[in-house]
């Protein structure tokens, strides 16, 4: 089964690091990616820019309307996020424990729906 | 021979994968890493195997590979992990200085698992969980599914558990003589709930439940092997015998038949026989435990080509001594049925009026549901509506209500 781990956490905490520190999280991030690439378990990864970079966009009335900002206004934002492969729940929950930014933040494991072919 | 297929391996990890992790649990010191170090080893599995081919022994090789991978992985972790070199090194150590495992050892690590997930300081509800995934190999999803309960709460039962075994150092051990049959108890106890679990008529989610069943008699069988008991052996022909009426005990339309109106030739007489061997082996070795008794009970059933042929002196006199050594009032209220089918529904009655006078079956549907069989076997048609409408309002399962209306709308006006 595939399994979405999103990664939440404050940004301002990192930007409060060193740059060594940045450095290391960015390493050990990488890191893991590869760890899960070895043991057959990556689909994809990527980590997000700061969430004062995103725009909203919403259909109102048949037209396109934009918003500065995030969707949920939150401390801890939505900052990366790695799509694995597991066996099922307990090992998607093991994978996602051993990402190196859960130790910064926190990290929602979703699995995928898979849409019915119509 | 450098061909082996990807279906062969799927096999060796149906057979294997278990005792592979049961192993590689004691060799690793936790749930964890062995688990990590099972996937890593059918990953090296699949990418050897059809270049090299199939090794002589594929179990000794997979639990290697398991340790050797999960050394190179602790290793790679260092820098997260400060304790993990120390314990790459341990395992290391302890890998070159090990006796190869034999069967013996195989074994007993199995049932390290089954004790270690049925520990008594875990809670019941996490016991069946973790037996279910560890020892059956069961995914989160199919438990939950199984149980009518959503993923993420099996999930956390599991991985507090896990961490409730690793923060209370619980041993991965087999219990000593001195606690054994203790700690026996609480394991079958696990596995009959599994059992009662799949069993218990529910519409709708019938095909997943006769895999709980399943899964219960599978693990009743592994017991039986490694742990030959009279409780063990108790216990699967109780599951067996229960078992093989499971064909007859629902209509084609999902309707519950009782037992004297089921129609006996869908019986599966392969498991009735087979109960019928451990029944008489248990009660031959030992004092007559709960167990070996209601499957005894259910042995006399099995014996009986029609329900007018039931021995129903014998399974009185199954009743008395099943009293005797697990006394309950579930137990006092199937002897009374037994004691109306064998000297008349009056006699019968009286017991059960008895019982509900007592107050703890008061609130039990079969208990009224008894004895409104009874009083319309006696004539008495407002006593028995009184008390089938009592069970009704009692009863929580769709096919034992829509039974219960059945027969309030099939008694005679008064």
């Amino acid at each position: 089964m595939k399994y979405l781990c999103l990664l939440y956490f404050d940004g301002k905490q990192l930007d409060a690091m060193s740059a060594e520190d940045k450095k290391t999280i960015d390493r050990d991030s990488l890191a893991y990616d590869r760890e899960l690439e070895r043991r057959g378990h990556f689909i994809a990864a990527q980590a997000l820019q700061g969430p004062d970079s995103a725009v909203t966009v919403r259909i109102e009335g048949g037209k396109v309307s934009t918003t500065d900002g995030p969707y949920a206004e939150t401390k801890e934002a939505l900052g990366g996020f790695i799509l694995i492969e597991a066996d099922d729940l307990n090992q998607a929950i093991q994978l996602a424990g051993g990402i190196p930014l859960a130790r910064r933040g926190a990290v929602e494991v979703r699995p995928i729906y898979d849409v019915p072919q119509p | 021979m450098g061909d082996v297929a990807p279906t062969e391996i799927e096999a060796i990890y149906r057979a294997e994968s278990r005792r592979v992790l049961a192993t590689l649990i004691r060799l690793l010191g936790g749930f964890e890493l062995a688990e990590e170090a099972l996937h890593d080893a059918f990953m090296a599995a699949a990418e050897r195997w059809p270049r090299d081919g199939l090794p002589a022994n594929p179990r000794a090789w997979l639990v290697s590979a398991g340790r050797f991978r999960a050394i190179d992985r602790l290793r790679r972790r260092a820098r997260f992990d400060a304790v993990a070199p120390e314990l790459a090194a341990r395992i290391e150590a302890e890998a070159s200085d090990a006796m190869p495992e034999t069967d013996q050892t195989i074994a007993d690590d199995q049932l390290r698992l089954i004790f270690t997930c049925c520990h008594p300081s875990l809670p019941g509800d996490a016991q069946i969980a973790l037996t279910l995934r560890e020892v059956c190999g069961l995914t989160t999803e199919a438990i939950a599914h199984a149980f009518l309960t959503r993923p993420p709460t099996i999930a956390q039962r599991i991985v507090r558990a896990k961490a409730r075994i690793r923060e209370a150092r619980i041993p991965y051990a087999v219990p000593g003589p001195d606690e054994l049959a203790e700690r026996l108890a609480i394991v079958l106890k696990a596995i009959y709930l599994v059992f009662n679990e799949g069993y218990s008529a529910s519409s709708g989610t019938t095909l997943t439940r006769a895999d709980l069943s399943a899964e219960a008699i599978r693990l009743g069988r592994l017991l039986v092997d490694l742990l030959p008991d009279a409780e063990t052996e108790g216990l699967l022909a109780l599951m067996l015998l229960s078992d093989s009426r499971r064909a007859a005990r629902t209509s084609p339309e999902g309707e519950l038949v009782l037992l004297a109106d089921q129609d006996r030739s869908r019986w599966n007489q392969g498991q009735i026989a087979e109960g019928r061997r451990l029944v008489v082996a248990a009660l031959a070795s030992r004092r007559a435990d709960p167990y070996a008794l209601q499957a005894a009970i259910a042995a006399v059933h099995g014996d009986a080509p029609t329900a007018e042929d039931t021995d129903w002196g014998e399974v009185v006199g199954l009743y008395d001594l099943l009293a005797d050594v697990a006394p309950s009032p579930v137990v006092a209220l199937n002897r009374a049925v037994a004691i109306a089918k064998r000297d008349g529904p009056a006699a019968g009655l009286s017991l059960i009026d008895a019982l509900l006078a007592d107050g703890e079956l008061a609130d039990y549907h079969l208990a009224h549901a008894a004895r409104a069989d009874l009083c319309r076997r006696l004539g008495q048609v407002a006593a028995a509506r009184a008390s089938y409408q009592r069970a009704l309002a009692l009863a929580r399962q769709e096919p034992e209500r829509r039974f219960l209306e059945r027969r309030l709308s099939e008694l005679p006006p008064e």
